[in-house]
């Protein structure tokens, strides 16, 4: 049987859309990556919808019971199942959605009609659904897309970094945000973005997830010290970060 | 899809496009025609609701500008100085005349990039009778590298400007956390010097391509100023008239629940309006530069303009204005320089502070054109600076009765011209021509989930 090229369809469910805009702005990168792939399915950019791909990066985060009917059709077809960017690896900032109650979320939101809104909980894809390859970042950082591109076009698995943003940010020879009397999550996120954020003077929002074991306690006592509420350093924490309050829910109350 | 029928006179006609492809976001237009007469004619936005007003609740004013941004990635930087601007108002900041300047550069890019990727990868594609770009990639690759290396001129001005286009992360309340550098600023400045023959090409591609005709006269608002074609700040204006400061964006616009899409519906004195590349185009025509004022005269376009399928070719018109203001406040920086004490900024107060720090309670309100158009966001904070309630306002919910209208207007004189497909094409077209960007309308408002 002849080698061709692998099919690959991009999906999008509640997010904002920017991580498959990140392969737009890959500019001419992105003609070299279509001689690699065929892309067959990408709404945003194209009225071709081929139903026939062994490769579909899934964007966004799953809010929705029919979203949840979606993304198992998309799994059952796909051999490889990719999830891109925050939304869909983590819930990403859909997931302060669960921070409150969803009846005062909609009605907040939506006053009077609140009672006819249809949604669930935010979750990532791998609640719902397996999972073989995760893209953190809001956005994604494309150096890293291509690094996962080419372990699944070579069949491997993509070794997520287990070590803080901390670590890349001292290669990149920043000034440490706590140094400069400012906060910063970079002690306790997920590498794998090149310190983005902080290399243009910002600080770490969390973006990526917390590394597999976060100094959370020495973290938040850092933060008390400076006056701040515990509820204000448990939002420093889930802007991006356990969206299912699984872990740091009652820790900080 | 229901594009079978190619029967002319028909006079039950039936069209269900699920998933409108080449926009941003999720969308539907329904259309159903019973005895030769329109029974129903909607588009529905059927995008999840996101609940960015209810996330900003409790949250610090410091962190709206990255929380905001995430609502939409084409419109991130449009986003964020909405957001930067109604948190320095409820602060009662006022940030220095460099930082206005490089705000209104990374808006003008935000502009360029959005509108290129509208017209070359979601709109020409009609045009040119096939179903995306990516054919073109065999058949017209100069082509198709043109639009890319247009699209990543503009990309770069938001890598250099605030560190990436999507989410930028430098602009924040009261300036930049760092400079953009001096190398960057350089190449960047190369780079749209070279993109100018690239726009004179895309003007005369885009002249050769025959847009739909269709007219109706409608409202138009959008932000003016006397002095430049109004994209960061001004006056909020409708057709010429009623004039008012964007803060009073209550009492000019009203939003109404819809049974069938999570966007509400907006109006001005009861009717729809749009807003958008042709609404600045028709308020403010005059404040075009000169470059751009020839670019229009190419299409033969003269404000007001009443066709919304030629937002298209505003939009690239918009785009040539944006670029030449682009090169002007570039020439400005890189002759005088960037002074790091008026624009150089913490994104957040010093962390020994910020549990102490106690403001006085306010709201704050602000108005930036964005490639859509008028984009509002309004939020109150507390004395601890955090959010206690937050609203914004989007051009694609604004669009959306007007966009109804045109199909009103428009299914019935096509009934027995044009077949089925042929009106469902005409619809897809109209609906992309307003650029709708759904998963920014979708925090707003939903009745009810639409499964066809």
């Amino acid at each position: 049987m002849r080698k061709t090229k692998p099919r690959v369809a991009f999906f999008d469910f509640t997010d904002c859309e920017g991580c498959q805009l990140q392969f737009a702005n890959m500019g001419e990168g992105l003609l070299q990556l279509t001689e690699l792939v065929e892309i067959v399915n990408f709404r945003e950019i194209m009225s071709e919808a081929g139903q026939d791909y062994e490769v579909a990066f899934v964007e966004g985060s799953i809010t929705t019971e029919s979203d949840i009917k979606r993304i198992q059709e998309i799994r059952k077809k796909a051999k490889v199942l990719i999830a891109l960017g925050a939304c869909a690896a983590t819930a990403g900032v859909n997931g302060m959605k669960n921070r409150f109650p969803l009846e005062l979320a909609k009605s907040r939101v939506y006053g009077d009609k609140a009672g006819t809104v249809n949604t669930i909980a935010s979750l990532p894809l791998h609640k719902v659904v397996k999972v073989d390859y995760f893209i953190h970042g809001c956005p994604v950082y494309i150096p890293e897309v291509l690094q996962v591109v080419k372990c699944v076009l070579m069949q491997k698995p993509y070794a997520l970094p287990n070590y803080a943003v901390c670590v890349e940010c001292k290669m990149n020879e920043n000034v440490c945000r706590y140094e400069k009397d400012q906060e910063c999550l970079g002690p306790v996120t997920r590498a794998g973005c090149n310190s983005w954020c902080i290399n243009n003077g910002n600080r770490c929002y969390g973006c990526r997830g917390l590394v597999d074991n976060p100094a959370a306690d020495a973290q938040k006592d850092i933060l008390l010290k400076y006056g701040l509420k515990a509820d204000e350093i448990l939002q420093r924490f889930n802007l991006y970060n356990d969206s299912l309050g699984e872990k740091y829910g009652q820790e900080f109350k | 899809m229901a594009r079978n029928s190619n029967k002319i006179n028909s006079k039950e006609v039936k069209i269900d496009v699920h998933y409108l492809t080449r926009v941003e976001g999720h969308g539907n237009i329904v259309v159903d025609v019973k005895q030769g007469k329109l029974a129903k004619c909607e588009f529905q936005v059927i995008e999840s609701p996101r609940f960015f007003e209810s996330m900003l609740v409790g949250r610090s004013i410091w962190e709206a500008q990255h929380i905001t941004s995430r609502i939409c990635g084409i419109c991130a930087c449009g986003h964020s100085l909405a957001s930067i601007k109604a948190g320095e108002d409820a602060l009662g900041l006022v940030p220095s005349e460099e930082v206005i300047s490089l705000r209104k550069l990374l808006l003008h890019a935000e502009i360029m990039d959005s509108h290129i990727l509208h017209i070359y990868f979601l709109v020409a594609p009609d045009l040119l009778g096939i179903p995306s770009v990516m054919p073109l990639i065999k058949t017209d690759r100069p082509i198709v590298e043109m639009a890319l290396r247009m699209k990543r001129m503009s990309d770069y001005a938001g890598e250099v400007l605030s560190g990436r286009h999507i989410h930028p992360i430098s602009y924040v309340i009261g300036g930049l956390t760092q400079l953009p550098s001096r190398d960057g600023l350089e190449k960047l400045y190369k780079l749209m010097l070279d993109a100018r023959k690239d726009g004179e090409k895309t003007v005369e591609i885009l002249k050769k391509l025959k847009f739909p005709e269709f007219q109706r006269k409608t409202q138009y608002m959008s932000l003016t100023r006397k002095d430049e074609y109004a994209l960061y700040d001004g006056n909020l204006t409708v057709n010429g008239e009623s004039e008012t400061g964007a803060i009073n964006y209550k009492d000019l616009l009203r939003e109404t629940a819809v049974e069938y899409s999570r966007a509400k519906i907006a109006s001005i004195k009861g009717k729809p309006y749009a807003v958008g590349a042709i609404a600045r185009f028709n308020n403010n025509f005059r404040q075009l530069n000169e470059k751009a004022r020839r670019a229009a005269g190419e299409f033969g376009l003269k404000a007001p303009c009443y066709n919304p399928y030629l937002n298209t070719a505003i939009q690239l018109v918009e785009w040539v204005h944006c670029l030449e203001e682009s090169i002007k406040i570039m020439e400005k920086i890189l002759k005088s320089g960037l002074r790091e004490d008026k624009i150089v900024t913490n994104s957040w107060p010093k962390r020994s502070e910020i549990g102490r720090i106690r403001y006085k309670p306010n709201t704050g309100i602000a108005c930036v054109e964005v490639p859509r158009g008028s984009l509002f966001h309004d939020y109150s904070i507390d004395e601890r600076g955090n959010i206690t309630q937050a609203n914004c306002v989007i051009p694609t919910n604004q669009n959306m009765g007007n966009l109804e209208e045109d199909m009103r207007k428009l299914v019935p004189e096509l009934l027995g011209k044009r077949t089925q497909g042929q009106i469902t094409l005409d619809l897809e077209m109209l609906a992309r021509s307003y650029d709708p960007c759904i998963s920014c309308s979708v925090h707003l408002l939903d009745v009810k989930f639409v499964n066809s």
